[in-house]
């Protein structure tokens, strides 16, 4: 008997330990969102609501029809992943950043299809906020997959995770093994000189790679501009520690304040672009490509237009 | 009927592999089992002949058989011998073995090399096919043999097109006998793995492997295939699912982890294979299934619920 209450006491510690942790995390929340403004407190129920692990079955029939007899598609998406994901994805699309989205009507509903917004905010959220945009989408939903930065897949659980919830590392043969597979694929053509940009040159586009123009001619795939306003100041970095950066093999370290400010998200779909596959050398794809920026420049510029107040 | 039977040589005999392929073969063609490391007793119906490519003496099976076709799987593998005496043996053998195909007129001859030629790089997109670069020279000097046994098989096939060669590169052979080294990591009871990293990865089953290899030789369709079922896991969920404790080794930075490696001698954790514990190399086998109309009988769950039922 002795031995079961001292088992009984230790449950009763480790709960109350387990609510402190909770209770401060919720506590933590809180206070993030008291940023806003209104100052919209959210109950520990509702967070609770977000994750709510029936959510999956909405979305079961998006996922790729490739996926293996343990849950894994080529490219390293797997159930346990995204369906471990969804509630977080939730609750910072809906409750932390509240996304705006816009025109996604313009997303065909099936068809191989290039998602080319602007890239920032030193993580890969922006990618994250647009692909929850497209599952969630009430005129034609799709589970997309996300081109990220190389430097990805070297670092440990961070490589493996991104790739559970469906990205996908950034190389032309990927891309194309999609676009083949009429998958909806996001790509950043700024690449880490986008996420990886100062607070100082928050909207300022940087130079776009023309690997996106190749593979969408090459597929006959449409491309949909998108401009996302909102998650270049939720994560400020004021510079990039070279020598750190060099150390650490990543492509840059960021001097930043190590939170994530609740800013509040807009995303703008632009109508789909379409280039055929006629170019006489590479100056032609260059103007294309500046087209496209040309396009993601004025849906920023749509996004800050409507925006009220950062937060 | 002895004297109306074709004559095929396979090469080694020795292993789980090749006898698999000897005992369905064994009725419709006379084998003749070569192998450089033991004379291997199959029963009375094959022949059975210790021998090293190198020495003249290889040539007298020729000059006393008229072979139909050559199955060539003998290699010697990194655990068995030093770099140098495989590349002897596996390169300049095989090179011997060619050379003695074209004398003696021999029409059909199928190799088998490996996946690990494409090499783990970070970089690696999924579904490689057979035009991908292999890299796996650039990454380890121990998988050189490999590679060269590969390419001198791929300079053969075009150059002679008389000896209309077959070459198949399977993903992880895995099964009952199967003695490689993912196969012999998901026998034991422990298994190590790379904190942090899970790494895509397909297995073939003995038995289908088995049937490709008699399908491709059979049928007499040149070429260079990839092999492998369109079904992938996680490494570290394979591990789980074939009943292996893990054992979590440091991940980073890679000289820890080579020293980790170096220290604890581990059959199942050989330094030159530490990128495969990192990094997906998935290959497309595609073009294999539709060339050779070829269905794989056995799936992930047949192989890791024989891998559970040892322990």
């Amino acid at each position: 008997m002795p031995i079961n209450s001292s088992k009984h006491n230790h449950i009763k510690m480790s709960c109350i330990h387990c609510n402190l942790n909770v209770i401060s995390i919720f506590d933590l929340i809180n206070s993030i969102l008291s940023i806003m403004p209104g100052n919209k407190k959210i109950s520990l129920e509702e967070i609770k609501s977000y994750f709510d692990s029936s959510e999956i079955e909405k979305y079961k029939e998006l996922f790729p029809n490739n996926i293996g007899s343990f849950g894994y598609d080529p490219w390293g998406f797997n159930l346990k992943g995204i369906k471990g994901t969804l509630g977080v994805g939730k609750f910072m699309y809906e409750k932390f950043f509240r996304v705006e989205a816009f025109g996604l009507e313009n997303i065909p509903k099936e068809g191989r299809v290039l998602i080319v917004p602007n890239h920032s905010g030193q993580l890969p959220l922006d990618g994250s906020l647009v692909g929850y945009a497209m599952m969630t989408n009430p005129y034609a939903p799709r589970l997309p997959k996300a081109m990220v930065e190389r430097f990805f897949p070297t670092m440990p659980f961070v490589g493996n995770y991104l790739s559970s919830i469906g990205a996908v590392l950034g190389e032309p043969n990927n891309a194309s093994s999609l676009l083949k597979k009429e998958e909806a694929v996001i790509v950043f053509p700024e690449g880490v000189r986008g996420s990886g940009k100062l607070f100082k040159d928050r909207y300022k586009l940087q130079r776009f790679g023309n690997g996106f123009m190749h593979i969408a001619m090459k597929h006959e795939t449409p491309i949909i501009p998108a401009g996302i306003v909102g998650c270049e100041e939720s994560i400020i970095s004021f510079a990039d520690i070279k020598p750190l950066a060099k150390f650490f093999g990543i492509p840059y370290f960021p001097l930043a304040i190590p939170f994530i400010f609740p800013t509040k998200v807009y995303i703008h779909f632009g109508k789909p672009l379409f280039f055929d596959k006629e170019v006489k050398n590479e100056f032609e794809i260059e103007a294309r490509v500046k087209m496209v920026k040309g396009e993601i420049k004025k849906l920023i510029n749509l996004g800050l237009s409507k925006r009220k107040s950062i937060f | 009927m002895e004297s109306n039977r074709k004559k095929i040589i396979v090469t080694g005999a020795a292993g789980a592999l090749a006898q698999k392929v000897i005992e369905r073969l064994k009725l419709q063609y006379k084998i003749i089992a070569v192998d450089f490391r033991t004379k291997v007793d199959l029963g009375i119906p094959v022949e059975s002949y210790k021998v090293d490519f190198n020495k003249r003496i290889f040539e007298d099976i020729f000059r006393e058989h008229e072979f139909h076709g050559v199955i060539h799987l003998g290699r010697i593998s990194a655990s068995e011998s030093n770099r140098f005496a495989r590349y002897n043996a596996n390169v300049v053998g095989t090179k011997k073995l060619f050379e003695l195909c074209r004398k003696y007129n021999v029409p059909n001859l199928l190799v088998l090399s490996t996946y690990f030629v494409y090499g783990a790089s970070p970089y690696n997109p999924s579904l490689l096919d057979e035009a991908t670069p292999i890299k796996a020279a650039d990454l380890t000097m121990d998988l050189v043999d490999s590679v060269e046994l590969d390419n001198l098989a791929n300079i053969y096939l075009y150059k002679h097109p008389e000896l209309n060669i077959t070459i198949l590169r399977p993903c992880n052979i895995a099964g009952p006998g199967v003695r490689n080294t993912f196969s012999k990591l998901l026998s034991s009871k422990t298994a190590p793995v790379l904190w942090g990293f899970s790494p895509l990865m397909q297995f073939i089953h003995i038995n289908d492997m088995r049937d490709a290899i008699c399908e491709a030789f059979e049928q007499r369709k040149p070429g260079l295939y990839n092999v492998a079922p369109p079904d992938y896991i996680g490494f570290q969920d394979a591990v789980k699912n074939s009943g292996c404790r893990k054992i979590q080794i440091p991940s980073f930075p890679d000289g820890l982890t080579l020293m980790v490696s170096k220290t604890l001698n581990l059959d199942t954790l050989p330094p030159f294979l530490l990128n495969f514990y990192k990094y997906p190399v998935i290959i497309d086998g595609s073009l294999f299934t539709s060339t050779f109309d070829f269905k794989f009988k056995k799936g992930l769950e047949d192989i890791f619920n024989y891998y559970k039922s040892m322990k």
